[in-house]
Order: C-alpha cells, then sequence, then structure tokens
C-alpha cells in the first residue's frame, strides 16, 4: 500500500518528517505523529525508513510504534469518535453510550462498512465533571446522551 | 462593531474557551454575542478566559460591570438573546444570573492559591499575566542564589501534586548537588487518571504560570533545557501551552538571559502517544527519548540520572504551578495553610456522578463529606451517593461511612487509601462494585508497560479469580487467592501501577462484600446495579 499525499510516497513523507525534527532530543515520538497527521497511520513501509533515520533496528521502532495505542497501522474512518469508558464517565453512564454504539454495529475499534466513522474508546479525556465524555472529528462533547451520539456518529455535529 | 458615532465604550464580556466549557457549547455562546453585536446597537469585547471551574455552571458568561464580573449561567447559544434583551450587559436581573461571580458562596468559600489567576484572565495575555501578578516570583527567585530558592521551596512543605506527594525540595537540592553539565527541567503533563483535570485546567487557563513555575525549577537546580510531556488527548491544552511559549520566548521570559538575567531556558513541548503509563515519571522519561514507555527500576532515582540519563526534576504541573506562589510570597505563607504534614492547598477535582463538579481548591484538612456533599451536592442521578474514589484509579473506593476523613496525605495512607492526586469520582448507589474492581484489574492488564511479572501477569490473573468469587466458584479459596495476589501486586510490582492497582480492589472488597456474592443466588441487592464494565473487554 503506498498512500499517495501531494508528492509524498511514505518514504519521502518519512524522510521529510525526520529532516524536520533533526535538531531535536529523542525525536522518534514527535516524527510519529507527523507522519500518522499526514498519512493517517503509520504504515508498514514507513518502519525501515524511520529505522535509517534514526540508526535503530525495525525491530526497536516497531517495538515503538505497537506500544503507543494512538498510532495506528492503517487510517481511521474519516470521522474518528471516541467514546470515554473511564471511572468518571462510568459512573454517569458511559456503557450505555458503548451499547448504543453497539447497537449501530460500531463496537469499539470498528469502522463503518462506508469508511465514514471509526468508534473507538479512550481512557479519560479530562472532563470529568461534564460526563459521559465523547470526542468526534477532534472536537470534545461533554454531557453525551445516546441521541447526541447517534448523531455524533452520523456526522451530525450541531446540537 | 465600527462606525456607530458616539456608542458607548464597549462592555467586556468573558466566555470560557476552557474545553470543557467548550463541550457544552461555549464556542457557540461566544459566537451567538458575536452575532449579536454586529447585529444590535451595543459594542461588546469578548474575552475567551479560562474557567473559574465551576463547571456544572459552563458555559459560564461573565459581564464586566461598576460592581464587578456578573456571571450567568449555564448559558446555551438560544438563551443568548434572551439574556441581552433583559439587560445582561449591565448586569441585570435574569434567571440564569449568578452575582458577583467572586463572591459565589462555592467559590468565595475557597482559598485559590495555584488557581488563583485560572478563570479570571485571558490565558494567553502576557499583559494580562503581569497586570496579575505573572512574573513575581520568578523575578524573586532570579535575584537569589539556586541553594536558597530550594531553601524556600524546602521551607514552604510543598509536595509533589502528582500522587506520590514526595516534598518537592528535597528533590530540587538532589538535582542541584549533582555536577555540573546538562541538568533537565521536566513536566509530566501525562494526566491519565479518570476524575483528574486540574492540570489541563492550569495548562488551558494559566499557561504563563506553568513556564514561570518550571523556569524556577531550572534557575533553582540549574538546568538550561526543558520538556513538557502533555498527553495526546488534550490538545487544548498543547495548542495553549505551544502559543504562550511562543509569547514568552518573543518577551524574553524564554531563552537565553531570562529577563535580563544570566540564566539561559528553554522549554519544549512533547505530545504523549496514549500510554497511561507513561504518566509514570521514569516511563515518561523513556517516552521523551523516543523509546517505548516502559517503566525504569530505581534507583537510580531520575534526579541523579534521568532523562538521556543526566539529573532531571521532574514534576507535575500544579507542583511546578505552585512553586512562583512560594517565591513570590514566601515559604511561611504557604505553609501556614494546610494541617500536620500536608502544607499549603490541594486542587481537588470533583467529577462523575456529582451535581456540582468542578475544581474545589482548599487547605488540606477539608473532609470528604464536604467536599461530596457541601460543595459536590450530592449525585447528579439525584440517587443517594455509595461511593466516592479518590484519587484516581489506582485509589480507594470509600463508603460515606469514611467521609469524615479529613483530606491529607497521612490520615488517608493510616485509612487503606491515598489523597493522591485529589481526585474524587463520585458513584451513586447502582454502581457494581464487583465491576468495579474487575475494571481495576481490566485496566491495569491493558495498560501495564509490561516490564514486570505482578503487573503485567497479576492484573490479568486478577480479572479471573473475581470472575470466578462472582460466579460462586470455590468463593472462599478465590478469596484468599486474590488477597495473596493483592499482596504479591503490592510489594513485587515495579511502580505504581501494578503497586496501587490492589487499592481499588481490596476497598471494594472490604466495604462493599455483598457485591462480590454469588450472582446466581443473589437477586435482590445487585438488580439495581446493571452500570459498571462487567465483561467489557478493554485491550
Amino acid at each position: 500500500m503506498t498512500v499517495g499525499v501531494d508528492d509524498g510516497s511514505v518514504e519521502g513523507v518519512v524522510r521529510r518528517a525526520a529532516a524536520a525534527h533533526r535538531d531535536q532530543r529523542g525525536a522518534l515520538l514527535p516524527v510519529l505523529h507527523c507522519v500518522q497527521a499526514e498519512l493517517g497511520c503509520v504504515p508498514q513501509e514507513a518502519i525501515a525508513v524511520l529505522a535509517d533515520e534514526f540508526n535503530l533496528s525495525r525491530a526497536d521502532v516497531h517495538g515503538v510504534v505497537t506500544f503507543y495505542h494512538d498510532f495506528r497501522r492503517e487510517p481511521a474512518g474519516r470521522t474518528l469518535v471516541r467514546i470515554c469508558r473511564a471511572e468518571a464517565c462510568q459512573a454517569l453512564g458511559a456503557e450505555r453510550l458503548v451499547a448504543c454504539a453497539r447497537e449501530a454495529g460500531l463496537a469499539p475499534g470498528e469502522t463503518r462498512a462506508d469508511g465514514a466513522v471509526t468508534v473507538e474508546q479512550v481512557f479519560c479525556l479530562g472532563n470529568c465533571a461534564l460526563g459521559p465524555s465523547v470526542e468526534a472529528g477532534g472536537r470534545l462533547y461533554g454531557r453525551v446522551d445516546p441521541a447526541r451520539l447517534g448523531a455524533l456518529i452520523d456526522g451530525r455535529t450541531s446540537s | 462593531m465600527s462606525g456607530k458615532d458616539a456608542a458607548p465604550p464597549a462592555v467586556t464580556v468573558y466566555v470560557p474557551r476552557d474545553s470543557a466549557a467548550r463541550s457544552v457549547g461555549a464556542d457557540e455562546v461566544a459566537d451567538a454575542l458575536r452575532r449579536a453585536a454586529v447585529q444590535g446597537d451595543f459594542r461588546l469585547d469578548v474575552v475567551r478566559n479560562g474557567s473559574r471551574g465551576l463547571l456544572w455552571l459552563e458555559p459560564l458568561v461573565e459581564v464586566v460591570t461598576p460592581h464587578g464580573r456578573v456571571g450567568y449561567g449555564p448559558v446555551a447559544p438560544s438563551d443568548v438573546e434572551d439574556l441581552l434583551a433583559s439587560g445582561m450587559l449591565d448586569g441585570a436581573g435574569h434567571p440564569l444570573r449568578l452575582g458577583v461571580v467572586d463572591r459565589i458562596p462555592w467559590l468565595a468559600r475557597q482559598n485559590r492559591v495555584t488557581f488563583a489567576r485560572v478563570g479570571v484572565t485571558d490565558p494567553l495575555s502576557p499583559d494580562d499575566y503581569v497586570a496579575h501578578g505573572g512574573l513575581a516570583g520568578l523575578r524573586a527567585a532570579l535575584e537569589r542564589p539556586p541553594a536558597d530558592v530550594v531553601a524556600e521551596v524546602t521551607a514552604s512543605g510543598l509536595r509533589g501534586r502528582g500522587g506520590a506527594g514526595f516534598p518537592a525540595g528535597v528533590k530540587w537540592k538532589t538535582v542541584l548537588d549533582c555536577a555540573d553539565g546538562p541538568k533537565f527541567v521536566c513536566c509530566n503533563a501525562d494526566e491519565g487518571d479518570s476524575g483528574t483535570f486540574a492540570d489541563r485546567m492550569v495548562m488551558e487557563g494559566d499557561p504563563f504560570l506553568l513556564i514561570e513555575g518550571m523556569t524556577i525549577a531550572a534557575h533553582a537546580v540549574g538546568a538550561s533545557e526543558g520538556y513538557l510531556y502533555i498527553r495526546s488527548e488534550y490538545p487544548d491544552a498543547v495548542a495553549t501551552m505551544r502559543a504562550a511559549i511562543a509569547a514568552a520566548r518573543e518577551r524574553g521570559w524564554l531563552g537565553d538571559g531570562v529577563l535580563g538575567s544570566s540564566l539561559d531556558f528553554d522549554l519544549h513541548v512533547r505530545v504523549g502517544g496514549g500510554a497511561y503509563i507513561c504518566g509514570e515519571e521514569t516511563s515518561m522519561l523513556e517516552s521523551l527519548e523516543g523509546k517505548r514507555g516502559t517503566v525504569r527500576a530505581k534507583p537510580p532515582i531520575p534526579a541523579v540520572e534521568g532523562l538521556f540519563g543526566r539529573p532531571t526534576v521532574v514534576n507535575n504541573v500544579l507542583t511546578l504551578a505552585t512553586v512562583p506562589y512560594v517565591l513570590a510570597s514566601g515559604a511561611q505563607a504557604y505553609a501556614d495553610l494546610g494541617v500536620g504534614r500536608s502544607r499549603g492547598t490541594q486542587v481537588f477535582q470533583l467529577g462523575g456522578n456529582i451535581a456540582r463538579g468542578g475544581i474545589v481548591e482548599t487547605a488540606f484538612g477539608v473532609t470528604l463529606r464536604e467536599l461530596v456533599e457541601d460543595y459536590g451536592g450530592g449525585t447528579l442521578s439525584g440517587r443517594p451517593v455509595r461511593t466516592a474514589q479518590v484519587g484516581g484509579p489506582l485509589g480507594a473506593y470509600l463508603p460515606p461511612s469514611m467521609f469524615d476523613l479529613p483530606m491529607d496525605y497521612e490520615a488517608f495512607a493510616e485509612a487503606g487509601a491515598m489523597v493522591g492526586h485529589g481526585g474524587v469520582v463520585v458513584f451513586d448507589e447502582t454502581v457494581d462494585m464487583a465491576a468495579q474492581a474487575r475494571f481495576a484489574m481490566e485496566f491495569c492488564a491493558a495498560e501495564s508497560c509490561g516490564k514486570c511479572t505482578p503487573c503485567r501477569v497479576g492484573s490479568v490473573r486478577g480479572v479471573e479469580v473475581i470472575d470466578r468469587i462472582v460466579a460462586g466458584r470455590d468463593r472462599d479459596e478465590n478469596l484468599a487467592l486474590l488477597e495473596d495476589l493483592c499482596d504479591l501486586m503490592t510489594d513485587g510490582s515495579l511502580c505504581a501501577m501494578g503497586g496501587l492497582t490492589p487499592m481499588p480492589v481490596r476497598s471494594a472488597l472490604t466495604h462493599f462484600p455483598d457485591d462480590f456474592l454469588d450472582r446466581g443466588s443473589d437477586t435482590g441487592a445487585n438488580a439495581l446495579r446493571t452500570g459498571g464494565a462487567r465483561g467489557e473487554g478493554t485491550a
């Protein structure tokens, strides 16, 4: 899979990201974030290029990429909906939201067949006094009820 | 807004930009106000402040009047027209009117030290920061030799606010006493614990305060480079801190010759990767070095061998954000607050199923009951409170019969609990405590870094044992096994993740034993309790 972004092959994107962070100490995480921001994921072909750039083994780079939940191996759906399932949101019915998503065919980790939306779980969005909380399309929503979640999953963001 | 002859001066209206306020519509309220001003015959300046921390009232709109800042909330975008027609810009009456915000009893009773400016100022205005007392601590520190600054912090009794409560001054002295060469100041802003949001609110609401605190630390220990490790779940905090750092560099508050002194110090923001364990300090250091966030064995402690093997101060956001007050007002002023060996204030965070959640900064010694009932107003659902979990996912679940415990590190430790970072998560009577205990083990299994066996394997076994207990299989043997497993995890784990996971488990077992009865033979007590994470995979 070669993901084309402007002029960039995966290798081009990775090498540019690495060059942009050349003067930073321990820059692998910032570079991984940068690659994912451009490609939507950290694809397998990126591993060898990163290993070359950082003078690491491919196993080392693979170990880092797979340690962090944020780095995905394939792009998510166009909208990412993350439901908080940590304690403060549990206390206000976060599990009910997860059940609703599941009823819509989107268990945590699932992407809708049309690629429009991916539902994931997350543990704490820092909105613990206004739960249950959901992040959709990079925006935080508080006091989310099942109807609101349904709207967010369907891409209707206005209240 | 222009072209209106002899128009009255613009009224300043504050609408928070804090992400909690935005999560319930603050952006839409700000837009509605601006739109109304374009159409109406009045002028207003919308300033996006931090949040005052009265989160159940968000979006809380404040209007500057001759009598003070008058609050209205919670304001929906659809309320704006009516509010303006009722004379909101003059502070006039309305069902949403809260009065002068500083005099709202919930806020007026607090003792805001670290949070003094949060919600009051425009977070990204350096002028606002200085006008409200900013930089006084750093200026005072730069006039004194490093050892004096460390002594002042030690004398204040300030303890690490990240949860462990280690004296900040002692840590700083260790770094100061290390031989010269590169040293680092690292701020742990990987606030991953559910029920905590104070770090986020400081970063979004008073970012220069954290920069000032880190710069004082740099002067005190002889560091020239700082890292701020923020979790990726906090994009607003990342953006605000980056903007504030750029503004601070422009003003000469960071960079070579800070404020005209001989101190060279620069600061970098790093974004985490969604790994809970990176809130553990050595795991965070590994992550900052670009590696897997696995925990390091201690010793050596980070103060001696930290980031890239160099002496490193690692402190939590609230610890560093409290340092400017200590330097500006003196150690004694801070130490005069609090009880026993818990000096100063603690920033309590009320969350979960609570009617009035938010930030309560007050001296140590306040009771849990005052926090949950007086400030919190009980549950949001209106059902009776069954338990509060204090100190994050690794803290104890306490029953209301223990709510008269004073909040201080030692009193909580004696009761088999921990104050931790001051997060309080309230649950009503529908909570299933066996499910919460199971979740604690399940979360540990999912988030363990995998380095040590008690945590990596013990947590998986813990889930299985709790399942067997609840299913009524060899109950007594499995309860004994769970006790044994908890002992092993507590004593044998490399860090607090595995070491403290038994705390919520044991407290649930001790205080709510009925929830662990055989589900097959129990149809009464647990009929209500359908919540919790039972049976749900987290991995």
